[in-house]
């Protein structure tokens, strides 16, 4: 198998991780949700995420051939063998908080795919241009979202502003690559993030000011989900996720 | 004012392809596939079957999802395959295809039309339906046909649908996102 081929398995796989992690966490919202159009709500979002997780794995699968599919990447790995960034495991904490991530990732992920929709190698750039419509729809809501808490009550002002300083140091390691990244950049297949920070930020810096918030300050940041160190609560996510299909392989619905 | 269905020249060619096609038989029998979420509504009319064709012994029937995590995605494959089998055909495959990324534009004027009968609201009923974005009000309301009506909820009973309700005849309904 060619060098490029493998780092692209890798490069999928990773975004099927990011894609999987968070919609699993998303979807601990059903039920839980503030009313119900927003439970229903979530619960969509959350179905976005976990079809975009299988396609990416799909893709990883056909690509690796061995017989593996879909299932492998999602049941049959471990926590090291994770590679999505840590913004995507951490707890969804109070809606405040979750919304502050959605806004983040969100706005991330409408200049990601849009970029990788010109991706060199057509199947990631299918995949993109069918998430990247979801997309719009997901940050215009984790938009409206933020206006609505960040300008709302004193508490609501108060837990938005809360969620925003604490999740802000996991948003740095999004913008950074490794070597595997940057030889898929240089072949046009995977997508320089870097590029469009300036933008994402001063994205972020208007509805922050919009919705009456503060730019988080602090220079922190927390990294290692590319290289697979993770926050004990991915463990706590695999436990729970892959459960039924390790104690039963292989069976079906 | 009455409108006049137009075409687009995608939907055009891609009716070409299924009056052109050499198996029209099989695209017959699929479309007796319905979308298990509106089941008054054919896989074809959807806009999800992309192309049928027989490759020697073997039928390959290709489809392009309409949300990547619809979960009736999977029940429609299932229905495709359990409608050729019903046939007495065996070697098939379905081929998932991604790009061109589905879209509304890809629903056949008919589907929109059954569509309303079920209660729900095409995109094509939005005040500018150009624009892809959901509106806030004045959605066509399937039942009374009353522009009086609100959005609810961006998201409605499924991923494609978002909530409105009309203001008219109380009724809540499904419009059909424009994507």
């Amino acid at each position: 198998m060619s060098d490029l081929k493998q780092d692209t398995i890798n490069y999928t796989v990773r975004l099927g991780d990011d894609a999987l992690i968070l919609g699993h966490r998303i979807s601990e919202w059903v039920s839980n949700g503030p009313f119900l159009e927003e439970d229903i709500a979530l619960g969509n979002v959350s179905l976005d995420f976990i079809g975009r997780a299988r396609m990416f794995y799909t893709y990883a699968a056909d690509l690796s051939g061995e017989g593996k599919t879909e299932d492998h990447f999602a049941y049959m790995r471990n926590e090291r063998e994770f590679q999505n960034y840590l913004i995507n495991e951490l707890p969804r904490g109070d809606f405040a908080y979750t919304i502050a991530r959605q806004l983040f990732v969100d706005t991330y992920n409408h200049y990601f795919l849009t970029a990788l929709t010109k991706s060199s190698d057509e199947n990631l750039a299918a995949i993109a241009a069918k998430a990247v419509k979801e997309t719009k729809y997901h940050l215009r809501r984790s938009t409206d979202w933020t206006l609505r808490l960040g300008d709302g009550t004193e508490e609501s002002h108060k837990r938005m502003q809360a969620g925003i300083d604490d999740v802000w140091g996991y948003t740095k390691e999004l913008f950074e690559h490794d070597e595997l990244e940057q030889r898929l950049i240089d072949a046009g297949i995977a997508v320089d993030a870097t590029r469009f920070k300036d933008q994402w930020l001063a994205d972020i810096a208007a509805v922050i000011k919009e919705a009456t918030l503060e730019m988080p300050d602090g220079e922190w940041a927390v990294r290692g989900g590319r290289e697979g160190y993770h926050t004990e609560n991915l463990g706590h996510i695999l436990t729970e996720l892959q459960y039924l299909h390790r104690c039963y392989p292989n069976s079906e619905w | 004012m009455e409108r006049i269905p137009t075409l687009s020249e995608e939907q055009y060619q891609h009716q070409l392809l299924r009056i052109n096609s050499e198996c029209e038989d099989l695209w017959s029998l699929l479309d007796n596939v319905k979308d298990p979420e509106i089941p008054v509504l054919s896989l074809w009319d959807m806009g999800i079957l992309r192309d049928v064709q027989r490759q020697g012994e073997k039928v390959v029937v290709t489809i392009t999802p309409t949300y990547s995590g619809c979960p009736a995605m999977d029940v429609m494959r299932e229905d495709i395959e359990l409608a050729l089998q019903a046939e007495g055909i065996d070697q098939f495959q379905v081929v998932t295809k991604l790009a061109p990324a589905w879209t509304t534009d890809w629903m056949t004027e008919k589907g929109r039309e059954q569509l309303r009968g079920y209660g729900i609201a095409p995109p094509d009923d939005a005040p500018d339906s150009a624009n892809r974005e959901t509106p806030a009000d004045g959605v066509l309301c399937p039942h009374c046909k009353s522009d009086h009506t609100r959005r609810v909820s961006e998201f409605g009973s499924t991923a494609c649908k978002a909530l409105f309700q009309c203001d008219d005849c109380g009724e809540p309904f499904d419009y059909f996102k424009h994507i």
